[in-house]
C-alpha cells in the first residue's frame, strides 16, 4: 500500500523505521490449528499485507474473543489481548478510543461475533470506533466441537441438534449493513489475492470495517463453502463486486444483477444484448445501504448460491474515536486545561480559621 | 425540640456570607432560641421539588458552617403517581454547632406537603416535634387516597405535635400573582415558599439560595424571580405570622472543624473528584467505561463535564462493555474505571476475572443498593461484600477498599488507584446509596497534599536468556510487590499477547501445565495477600472488652452509637475497616485482644463470616437490611445488649 491518504486516521500511527517482511510479523508461538484449518490460510494473508501496510509493529494490536479464531493474536508478532467470549469489540473500543496513535484489529468468528457478543458487534459498528473487524465465518461452533452457529443453515445436523437445528441463521453482513456500518466487506480464505486486496480497503477505512471472511473448518463443517471455492461451481456461485463495474458473473459473465422496476428488489438475468444496459454498476460507495443490502440478500442462505464476496459498502461516517478526541479539545479551548484545586475548591465554599 | 444551649464558639469564621445571621435579624422582634443541634425532614410527591428544597436547604447550612449530615430517600419511580405513599420522597438534613455523625435518627421538624408525606413520616416523629403541613392538600380525597377517614389536622391524632398549619400553595400563588403565570406554574414554587419559611426560622443565609435560582432558570427569567419571590415570601410569612413565635440560631461548628477551607460534598461527588486527582496524581488519563445504573449513574454524569482533564467516559451499550472498554484502555496505559452497582457487578464478573488474569489496573466502582437482583434501587445496603470479594469463577482475588462517609469518598478513590496502580490488579471500591446521595462538609485538600500515584512503564527488555538474549517477560514479576510489568502498546521491543487462558510463569505463554497453574493461583493470591495497607486503628480511651468493628458506610451511626454509650459511661471499643482485602495485618491480633466483637452490618452478615472463617473469633453479628442506614440510638442499644450479654 502506498502511502495513506493524507486525511487518513492512519496518518495519527507512528510508521515503521525499517521496511518489514511477513516474518517479523510471526511470533514465536506454535501456531495450534488443527492441520488443514482455514484459519492458517488467512493467518498468513494478515501478516503477508501486514508489511505492506507500513506501520510500526508495536503501535499495532490483535484483540480476540474465544474460539478457534481467536487464538489468531498469540501468533502475531504485535500487542495482542485474547479476551473472553464475545468482548472483544468492547475492549477494543476502550482501546482505540483511548489511543488513537494504535492500528487496533478485532479477530472473531460466527459464534463470538454474532451470538455472545452481537450486542457488542453493533453498537462497534453503529458508533464507527476506528477498529478492523475480521469475522471468520465458518458456520460451526469449531472450539467447542461442532455445535450448530448463529450461521448455520437451519436444519443443520450437529450434536446438539441430532433432529436439526431450528433457527433461522444471520447473514453477517446484511446484519452489519444494519447495523449503521460504513464498511463491509466479505471475502474467502482460500482466495488469497481477495482477502488481502480486501484488507488493503478495509485498513485504508476510517472507523469501522467489517470483514466477514468465509472460513473452512475441515474437522466439523468441512466444504461449507465448496460451493464458492470448487472451480467449476464457483463461476455460477460467486457474484464477484468490484466498485464501478457491472455486477456480472456467471461462466462467461452471461448472468447479471439488474433493480426490478416494478418493486425495486434486485434479481439476477442471463445478460442480453437487451438488458445489458440495466445491468447494475456496483456502487460501493453509495450513500444509502440499500442496495448492497439487496445485494446481500441474493445469496441462498443454505447453498450460498449467488455469494456476493467484496466490499459491498464503503463510505465515509465521522469517526467515534476522532469525535471523543475532538470534544476533549474543545472542552480544553472552551474552560481551559483542567485545574485540580479549583475543581476540587468549586464555588461554595467556607474558612475555619484557627 | 430539645433545647440545648451550646457554649459559645471560640473562633472564628470567616467567608463571603458571614453577614447574612446579622440580616437575619433584621426587624426580628422574636424570641430566638439557641439549639445545638436540629433535624429537618423535608417530605413530599416526588415532583414536588423536595431533594432540590433539601439541597438547597444543606447549601445555605454548609455556606453557614454548621457541620452537617443528609439523608436523601426517594422512590424509584421518576414520578410515582401523585399523592400516594410510594410516591413520598423525602431529604432529612441533621445540622449542629458540633461534629455530627449521622443524619439523624428522628426529625425534630417534619414539613409535610401533603397527607402521604404525613402520613409517611409521622412515624418518625417523636411526640414533642414540630409538623409544618400544607393545609391546602389537605382535602378529602387526597386523605382519602392515604387512608385518612378524617383529617388528622383535626381528629387529634397530631396532639403532642406541635403543628404549624400553613396553605402553603395558596400563600405562594398569592405571592406570585403579579407574575402572571398559570396557577400550576405559581403553585410549582411552593417549595421555595416551604425553604423560605424553614430558611427563617434558623437563620440560614439566602443569598446563596438566590443567586442559585437566577443561575438554575437564567434561561427563564420570570420563573427564576417568581421563584425567588416565593422564596422571599416565605422567608417574611415566618418573620410576620404569630404561629412562628420562636426561631432558631445554631452556631457555626467552628471547633469541630480543623483549620481550612471547607465545602459541602456528596460522596458520588467526592468519589468522582478523586478520580479525577487520582488521574493527575498518577499523570494518566482517565477511561470511565460505564453504563447507566441507580444510584451510580452520577459519577458519569459528574466525570463527563471534566473532559478538560483529558477524561474519557463512554457510555457503553451494557454492562459488560462498559467494564471491556475500561479494561481495553487499561492495556493502552490509561487509568480506567467502571462504575456500577450490585446487578452491574454480576455482568461484569467474568470481566473482572479476565482483569486478574491479565493483572491490569482497573477500578471498578460499586455503589451498593438493596438487591437481589433489582432489589431497591435507591436504597443503600451493604451486600454486595461477598460478591466483590468471590463473585467470579476461579480463584480470583481482588483487592477491596470501603469509604466510611461522604466526603471519605475522595480518599477511597485514590487509595483504591494506588492499589490497582502499585500492584496491577483490579479493585473494588464498595460505596452505597447512603454516601452516595448522603453529603457533609469536607476540608478541601490541597493538591500538593495529595498521594504521588506515578507508575512506571516498562521500556525495555527484563529477562536475559540461557543463550545471553535480552527478552521482555510480561509476567516477570516484581520481587516487592508481585506486580507484573505494564507494557504499553506502542513501546517497540515489548510486544506480548497476553490472555485469559492460564499463562506460563514469566514468559506469560499460554501453558496448560499443571504445576505452572498451581504456581500462577497461589502467586496470584499473595499478590493480593500482600498488598500493604495501614494497619486497623482501634478507638479504646476505657480499656474495654467489647469491640464493635464496621466497615463502608456504618462509619456514622457506629461511632453516634459509640458516643451515646461512653456518654452513660460504659467503655466500648471501635475499629473501622477501610480494606476489606486483605484485611490489615494487625487485624488478627485486635480481634483477639475483646473478649467480645459485635459487627454491625447492612447486610445479613457477610464482613461477619469473612473474620470468623479467617480469625476464627467468635463475631456476633447486628444486621439490618431495610434500605435505610442505622439509627444511632437502636444501634447504641444493640451495642449495650451485647455488651450486657
Amino acid at each position: 500500500m502506498p502511502e495513506p491518504r493524507t486525511d487518513s486516521l492512519l496518518h495519527l500511527v507512528p510508521r515503521a523505521q525499517a521496511g518489514q517482511s511477513m516474518k517479523d510479523f510471526k511470533s514465536d508461538q506454535e501456531v495450534r490449528w488443527c492441520p488443514g484449518c482455514g484459519d492458517y490460510a488467512v493467518l498468513a494473508a494478515v501478516q503477508g499485507f501486514m508489511p505492506e501496510l507500513g506501520l510500526a509493529k508495536e503501535n499495532i494490536v490483535f484483540v480476540s474473543g474465544i474460539g478457534c479464531s481467536s487464538r489468531f493474536p498469540y501468533y502475531m508478532n504485535t500487542y495482542g489481548m485474547h479476551s473472553i467470549h464475545g468482548r472483544a469489540p468492547a475492549i477494543a473500543t476502550g482501546l482505540a478510543t483511548s489511543r488513537r496513535d494504535l492500528s487496533v484489529w478485532v479477530v472473531t468468528g460466527d459464534g463470538d461475533a454474532l451470538s455472545i457478543g452481537g450486542n457488542h458487534l453493533i453498537h462497534a459498528l453503529r458508533r464507527n470506533v476506528n477498529l478492523k473487524i475480521l469475522l471468520f465465518n465458518n458456520r460451526i461452533y469449531g472450539l467447542t466441537k461442532g455445535q450448530y452457529s448463529p450461521t448455520s443453515e437451519v436444519g443443520k445436523i450437529t450434536k446438539s441438534t441430532p433432529m436439526g437445528s431450528l433457527d433461522a441463521p444471520f447473514n453477517p453482513v446484511s446484519l452489519a449493513l444494519g447495523a449503521e456500518a460504513t464498511f463491509v466487506a466479505r471475502t474467502v480464505d482460500s482466495d488469497r489475492k481477495h482477502l488481502t486486496e480486501v484488507l488493503r480497503q478495509a485498513a485504508d477505512h476510517d472507523g469501522t470495517a467489517l470483514v466477514e471472511i468465509y472460513q473452512n473448518c475441515n474437522i466439523f463443517n468441512d466444504g461449507a463453502f465448496e460451493a464458492l471455492k470448487d472451480k467449476d461451481r464457483a463461476q455460477e456461485a460467486v457474484i464477484r463486486l468490484e466498485h464501478g463495474q457491472p455486477i456480472r458473473f456467471g461462466t462467461g459473465l452471461d448472468k447479471g444483477v439488474v433493480r426490478d422496476p416494478a418493486t425495486g428488489d434486485l434479481e439476477v438475468v442471463t445478460v442480453t444484448p437487451e438488458n445489458e444496459s440495466r445491468i447494475l454498476v456496483h456502487d460501493a460507495h453509495a450513500a444509502s445501504p440499500t442496495t448492497a443490502f439487496a445485494l446481500s440478500r441474493l445469496a441462498d442462505p443454505d447453498t450460498l448460491h449467488r455469494t456476493p464476496i467484496g466490499v459491498l459498502r464503503s463510505v465515509g461516517r465521522p469517526v467515534y474515536d476522532t469525535l471523543m478526541a475532538d470534544q476533549l479539545d474543545r472542552a480544553v479551548a472552551q474552560q481551559g486545561e483542567g485545574d485540580l484545586g479549583r475543581l476540587l475548591a468549586g464555588n461554595d465554599t467556607w474558612t475555619v480559621v484557627g | 425540640m430539645t433545647s440545648q444551649v451550646s457554649s459559645e464558639a471560640g473562633e472564628a469564621l470567616l467567608g463571603e456570607q458571614r453577614s447574612a445571621p446579622a440580616e437575619a435579624h433584621r426587624g426580628t422582634e422574636k424570641e430566638v432560641r439557641r439549639l445545638d443541634r436540629v433535624i429537618i425532614r423535608f417530605a413530599g410527591d416526588s415532583g414536588d421539588g423536595m431533594q432540590l428544597t433539601g439541597d438547597r436547604f444543606t447549601s445555605e447550612t454548609a455556606s453557614f458552617g454548621n457541620d452537617l449530615s443528609t439523608l436523601p430517600n426517594f422512590p424509584a419511580e421518576i414520578r410515582a403517581p401523585a399523592g400516594t405513599l410510594p410516591g413520598v420522597s423525602s431529604f432529612q438534613l441533621h445540622f449542629a454547632d458540633h461534629d455530627i455523625l449521622t443524619p439523624g435518627d428522628a426529625p425534630n421538624v417534619l414539613v409535610a406537603m401533603n397527607p402521604a408525606a404525613l402520613k409517611a413520616n409521622i412515624g418518625d416523629v417523636p411526640r414533642g416535634g414540630e409538623i409544618i403541613v400544607n393545609t391546602d392538600e389537605f382535602a378529602k380525597r387526597a386523605m382519602a387516597k392515604v387512608g385518612y377517614a378524617q383529617s388528622p389536622l383535626e381528629d387529634g391524632s397530631l396532639d403532642g405535635y406541635r403543628v404549624h398549619p400553613v396553605p402553603l400553595t395558596t400563600l405562594t400563588v398569592e405571592a406570585l400573582k403579579e407574575f402572571g403565570l398559570s396557577r400550576k406554574e405559581a403553585e410549582r414554587s411552593k417549595n421555595m415558599f416551604a425553604l423560605g419559611l424553614l430558611s427563617w426560622m434558623y437563620h440560614r443565609p439566602t443569598e446563596g439560595t438566590e443567586a442559585f435560582l437566577r443561575s438554575k432558570f437564567a434561561k427563564k427569567p420570570q420563573i427564576a424571580e417568581a421563584n425567588v419571590a416565593a422564596f422571599r415570601a416565605g422567608w417574611n410569612f415566618g418573620e410576620t405570622t404569630e404561629d412562628f413565635a420562636v426561631s432558631y440560631e445554631i452556631a457555626p461548628a467552628t471547633r469541630a472543624f480543623p483549620t481550612g477551607t471547607y465545602r459541602n460534598i456528596s460522596g458520588n461527588l467526592a468519589l468522582s473528584y478523586g478520580l479525577v486527582a487520582a488521574s493527575k496524581q498518577a499523570a494518566l488519563p482517565l477511561y470511565l467505561g460505564s453504563y447507566p445504573i441507580t444510584p451510580a449513574s452520577d459519577i458519569l454524569h459528574e466525570l463527563s463535564r471534566h473532559k478538560n482533564f483529558g477524561v474519557r467516559t463512554f457510555q457503553a451499550e451494557d454492562e459488560i462493555a462498559g467494564i471491556g472498554a475500561a479494561l481495553g484502555a487499561a492495556f493502552g496505559g490509561s487509568l480506567a474505571v467502571t462504575t456500577t452497582s450490585g446487578p452491574g457487578v454480576a455482568l461484569k464478573s467474568e470481566t473482572i476475572g479476565l482483569a486478574v488474569s491479565l493483572e491490569l489496573p482497573l477500578l471498578i466502582v460499586d455503589i451498593q443498593r438493596g438487591g437481589p437482583s433489582t432489589g431497591l434501587p435507591t436504597k443503600t445496603e451493604q451486600a454486595d461484600l461477598l460478591q466483590a470479594m468471590y463473585g467470579r469463577n476461579g480463584e480470583a482475588p481482588v483487592p477491596i477498599v470501603a469509604p466510611k462517609t461522604p466526603a471519605d469518598c475522595f480518599d477511597a478513590a485514590l487509595e483504591a488507584a494506588r492499589i490497582a496502580l502499585t500492584y496491577r490488579t483490579p479493585v473494588f471500591l464498595l460505596s452505597d446509596g447512603y454516601l452516595a446521595n448522603g453529603s457533609e462538609p469536607w476540608r478541601i485538600p490541597e493538591v500538593a497534599d495529595l498521594p504521588d500515584l506515578r507508575t512506571a512503564f516498562a521500556t525495555g527488555p527484563n529477562h536475559t536468556q540461557a543463550d545471553g538474549t535480552e527478552v521482555f517477560w510480561p509476567y516477570k514479576r516484581d520481587p516487592e510487590t508481585l506486580a507484573r510489568p505494564w507494557a504499553v502498546p506502542g513501546t517497540p521491543g515489548l510486544e506480548h499477547r497476553i490472555g485469559g487462558i492460564e499463562k506460563q510463569d514469566g514468559t506469560g505463554n499460554i501453558s496448560y501445565d499443571p504445576a505452572n497453574h498451581e504456581l500462577m493461583v497461589r502467586t496470584r493470591q499473595a499478590k493480593v495477600d500482600g498488598i500493604e495497607v495501614p494497619a486497623v486503628e482501634v478507638d479504646d480511651p476505657d480499656g474495654a472488652s467489647t469491640l464493635v468493628l464496621g466497615w463502608g458506610s456504618t462509619y456514622g451511626p457506629i461511632t453516634a452509637a459509640v458516643r451515646r454509650i461512653r456518654r452513660e459511661g460504659g467503655p466500648i471499643a471501635q475499629a473501622h475497616l477501610r480494606h476489606l482485602n486483605p484485611f490489615p495485618k494487625n487485624l488478627g491480633e485486635v480481634l483477639a485482644r475483646y473478649e467480645k466483637v459485635v459487627i454491625p452490618e447492612m447486610n445479613l452478615g457477610q464482613l461477619a463470616t469473612l473474620v470468623r472463617a479467617k480469625y476464627l473469633v467468635d463475631a456476633r453479628s447486628h444486621t439490618q437490611v431495610n434500605g435505610m442506614p442505622f439509627k444511632a440510638e437502636q444501634l447504641a442499644a444493640a451495642l449495650k445488649e451485647a455488651i450486657d450479654a
